[in-house]
């Protein structure tokens, strides 16, 4: 085991404070100190499964565009069609590189009718906001990054709208309209907030963007109101095993700048074919070459996780079967499902459900076999 | 973060409770919070022969995998069970239930003592 210095020049949240008051245990994410863990990772997972979980996410980059052509210039920078969303909603897009790859997944808020909010990865800050900025350059619109002024805070869970309609002062109208990947903005006592029905657990939930002054302010409400209700803070640890139970790719891991979004299942994110193009459009309509791997959702038994890294093989012949026939993304015991959950880029003839590979790990191959993403959906009512 | 003086500890975060020729050994509580929370642990099997530093077992959370070092030569006594069956003991109480190990030594190495570790630890 080996301890990791902390970094002085590492980044904190506006909600710093109250983490460390909460006795969080925090780690490097890039280049933030942000919360790993509050208590146990497995009590906060199962807290946003069966009740509710709030997440300190300031650390994520809000880039804003405005402008007469901001429409115009997101469906030219990103591949889907952004100037189809209304204002009022929301949208998972890509950022993808000339060549194909993908340089950051994104949400799309449309919050006016020339005024967009794009969320970024904290990793790829600059990246995105970099590409933007120059796919814009030739549109009447401006690029803005806005990260710093921005605190974003996500309630996520079943009990997450129960709660959020107990928060005192917390004005939102139209909340009973406010459907999934809808965003409205409501008044926090005297804040503007943008309230998106968006997410990264796979739970029904809130994400909360606002002024870093009053996050304190609203997370200490948000808090209170939902304690009684099982609610308690949840960190990085737990967000990373709902996303993954959830099927939802983590820049890094599924996504890279190696990978075509029809690798990893978001072809259905790439509009082809849209006035004016894309930058990376000819590169996608081409396609990954035929034998370019293609991502999977792995299970097995046992309580052994393969983690992101580990080879993949098809049979569990280390003599004769030498050559790996893919990669672990992302892997972890589901604390939900109790057994061992993967994803993986594996070759394509290996993708079909049922077909049993071999997770290399540490040496030891432990059989799995290929299952319909996501490994959770929770019931809808 | 107080700890107990009549223990040992390791730079790999373990701690070694010596009695007679038998050495009890798990992991501190500081290695156990920064794994955060413990699903999986493997032990070695008594009877078998340890080496110093060598890997002897896995130690494995929801987010990341850490590895059980041999503190010392020697052979396996005891293998903790209940910490198999049950591994969230090590995060409960890795101090006591959530012991991992025992190892019948021949020689005692250079061990840190609680100041040492704790001056270790302390960032």
């Amino acid at each position: 085991m080996t301890s990791e210095a902390p970094d002085d020049t590492a980044r904190r949240s506006p909600l710093d404070a109250v983490h460390v008051a909460a006795g969080a245990s925090f780690t490097d994410f890039a280049g933030w100190q942000m919360p790993v863990r509050y208590s146990s990772d497995l009590a906060e997972h199962h807290a946003v499964r069966t009740a509710a979980g709030l997440f300190d996410l300031s650390h994520m980059a809000e880039i804003l565009v405005l402008g007469p052509e901001a429409a115009a210039a997101l469906d030219h920078a990103l591949a889907g069609r952004i100037s189809a969303v209304q204002e009022g909603q929301a949208k998972y897009s890509l950022l993808l590189a000339e060549d194909g790859g993908v340089i950051d997944d994104l949400v799309v808020y449309r919050t006016g009718p020339d005024r967009f909010l794009v969320v970024a990865n904290a990793g790829n800050r600059h990246a995105a906001a970099d590409a933007l900025r120059e796919r814009a350059a030739s549109f009447d619109c401006v690029v803005d990054d806005e990260s710093d002024d921005i605190a974003l805070v996500a309630l996520q869970g079943p009990k997450a709208e129960e709660i959020l309609r107990g928060v005192d002062g917390f004005d939102i109208p139209e909340l009973d309209g406010l459907r999934y990947y809808r965003a409205i903005t409501g008044d926090f006592r005297g804040h503007e907030v943008l309230v998106g029905r968006t997410g990264y657990t796979g739970e029904d939930g809130f994400e909360f963007f606002l002024d870093p002054d009053a996050a304190t302010e609203l997370w200490n409400a948000i808090a209170e109101t939902g304690a009684g209700s099982g609610l308690i803070p949840c960190g990085l640890a737990s967000r990373d095993t709902l996303r993954l139970e959830a099927g939802m790719p983590l820049y890094g891991h599924e996504l890279t700048r190696e990978t075509f979004p029809e690798q990893v299942g978001l072809g259905r994110v790439v509009v082809l074919g849209k006035d004016g193009g894309f930058v990376g459009e000819q590169a996608v309509a081409a396609g990954p070459a035929a034998d370019a791997p293609v991502l999977v959702g792995l299970a097995a038994e046992g309580k052994r996780a393969g983690r992101a890294g580990y080879p993949v093989f098809r049979s569990d012949d280390t003599e004769s079967d030498t050559l790996p026939a893919g990669e672990i993304t992302s892997g972890a015991l589901s604390p939900t499902l109790g057994h061992p959950i993967a994803m993986a880029l594996v070759h394509p003839d290996l993708r079909e459900v049922g077909t049993t590979l071999y997770l290399d790990v540490r040496g030891t191959r432990i059989p799995a076999t290929v299952v319909e993403l996501p490994f959770y959906s929770r019931k809808k009512n | 973060m107080s700890l107990d003086a009549s223990l040992k500890y390791t730079a790999e975060h373990e701690w070694v409770a010596v009695d007679g020729d038998v050495a009890r050994i798990g992991i501190t509580s500081y290695a156990a919070d920064k794994l955060g929370d413990v699903v999986f642990v493997d032990l070695p099997k008594v009877g078998q022969a340890v080496v110093a530093g060598r890997v002897v077992g896995e130690i494995e959370s929801t987010k990341s995998v850490g590895e059980l070092y041999a503190p010392l030569d020697g052979e396996i006594v005891e293998s903790n069970d209940a910490v198999v069956d049950d591994p969230s003991l090590v995060n409960s109480d890795p101090f006591g239930a959530g012991w991992m190990i025992a190892v019948r030594f021949t020689e005692l190495p250079a061990l840190l003592t609680a100041d040492e570790y704790a001056a270790l630890t302390a960032e």
